[in-house]
């Protein structure tokens, strides 16, 4: 036995802001790379996303932001990740992030922050460098 | 498996529950050793399968029995399998989307699944994953299937009891009823029964049932629900724990179980044979075998079963 192991990637949009075609763009292109995309929609709380985290035991966690509310909903979910012992989750965010409030977010434990028109294929390539080979 | 992971998993802790489902996921060589350790702490939860055509509402019933159970004071579990594209090996787990409201409910469990190649509407790893959730301490394991079709019927051997959901006005429901669709079912749901021709399909339903071959003392009931507006869930609930009972008063359950265990080791022997046979093509008296049927010089039958007696060997020697 021994499958070629699947990247699981949570994409996921804290808070009130409701424009998902980003979100959805990103999902395709991460199936198309062969990856398995848990999608839960729209407005969902930092611990919602960590919860769901623990039970679809992801690899990635993508968080998908266009309402500015990153600075107090981004460091809310990587805190909770680390204390439910996730620390080797791949965090990226995307949508409308300000260049300066990124230094920030990575030292909040964000891995890479990816823009509006951000090519897809940058996004694939970087999570199969940096996904944390687990188990075994 | 260290002993504290065990103990960890039957007290309910969701984040080893959720690694081993994964080592399940990717066909780990510790499976067997996992079965094995919490194969005691098994046998405990009513495994119900959900399937119907896509659309039918599956996903949103679902959401609406976990909201039942959990009245009822019942610890839940659901595994959600959707496919895997056939070309790009990827997948959209969306099934969770209309389970959301119940996620912070500590005494729920949801994970999605993707098929990963299988055929029959579930994954490989579908069974091992209904075991850790059995262990963890599940009252109730939902498993929702990837869709329904002539194919896609893994699911009466994987379940206690098999809940097929269709809706009114779906096409042709004499075409969903040549699906073999009423050989399956220990209970049948019209759902979206607020749409119009909800008691054609009804009536259709009712005497295609009539008409199955398959002898059998439980009569399918139909349930008519909305689920969107919860209507029917609590009806839908009596049915299948009545079921339940019916197996286990008229000992149905020991066939039912039987014909699961079977079913499970049919397709770990598959399973293996393939992966044996997929290593060894490199091999130059495989290589030679297939060279000789390309070459109409053995049939495949005779090649196949030449091969097998090899892998075979092999593992014996």
């Amino acid at each position: 036995m021994g499958e070629k192991r699947k990247i699981r990637v949570l994409i996921a949009k804290p808070g009130l802001n409701g424009h998902d075609r980003g979100a959805k763009v990103v999902a395709r292109a991460l199936m198309d790379a062969g990856m398995e995309v848990i999608y839960t929609g729209l407005r969902q709380t930092p611990e919602q996303i960590v919860e769901t985290a623990v039970q679809e035991d992801v690899d990635v966690v993508g968080l998908s932001i266009l309402s500015g509310a990153h600075p107090i909903l981004v460091p809310e979910v990587t805190k909770l990740l680390k204390e439910r012992g996730l620390d080797d989750v791949l965090v990226l965010v995307g949508g409308i992030i300000p260049e300066e409030d990124i230094p920030d977010l990575k030292k909040a434990g964000v891995a890479e922050v990816f823009g509006p028109g951000t090519p897809t294929h940058e996004i694939v390539e970087y999570i199969k460098r940096h996904v944390k080979r687990r188990r075994e | 498996m260290p002993q504290e992971l065990v103990q960890n998993l039957i007290k309910g802790d969701k984040r080893v529950a959720a690694k081993l489902i994964t080592l399940a996921e990717d066909r780990s060589p510790k499976i067997n050793q996992i079965i094995k350790e919490i194969n005691p702490y098994t046998g405990k939860a009513h495994i119900i399968g959900i399937t119907g055509f896509a659309g039918v509402g599956k996903s949103c019933l679902v959401s609406q029995l976990i909201g039942e159970y959990r009245r009822r004071g019942k610890k839940v579990s659901v595994i959600a399998v959707d496919p895997n594209s056939p070309f790009t090996g990827g997948a959209i787990l969306g099934d969770r989307i209309r389970m959301q409201s119940h996620t912070l409910d500590p005494k729920v469990f949801i994970r999605s699944m993707g098929t990963r190649g299988s055929l029959g509407g579930l994954a490989k790893a579908t069974k091992d994953a209904i075991k850790i959730l059995d262990a963890y301490g599940s009252d109730i394991i939902i498993v929702e299937t990837a869709g329904v079709g002539q194919a896609e019927v893994d699911i009466i051997h994987h379940s206690h009891t098999t809940v097929v959901i269709l809706m009114p006005g779906m096409g042709d429901e004499i075409q969903a009823i040549k699906a073999g669709i009423t050989e399956i079912g220990d209970i049948y749901v019209i759902n979206k029964a607020d749409k119009e021709g909800a008691e054609e399909t009804l009536m259709e339903l009712r005497e295609a049932l009539k008409l199955s071959p398959k002898k059998r003392e439980w009569i399918p009931p139909i349930v008519k629900t909305i689920a969107i507006k919860g209507v029917g869930i609590a009806e839908l609930a009596d049915k299948i724990d009545e079921h339940f009972k019916y197996l286990h008063e008229s000992g149905e359950i020991s066939e039912r179980l039987r014909r699961i265990t079977e079913a499970e080791i049919r397709d770990i022997i598959k399973e293996m044979i393939e992966n044996k046979y997929n290593d060894k093509l490199d091999n130059p008296k495989i290589r030679k075998l297939i060279e000789l049927t390309s070459n109409r010089e053995l049939t495949p039958y005779d090649a196949a079963l030449k091969i097998l007696q090899r892998l075979c060997l092999e593992e014996v020697l």
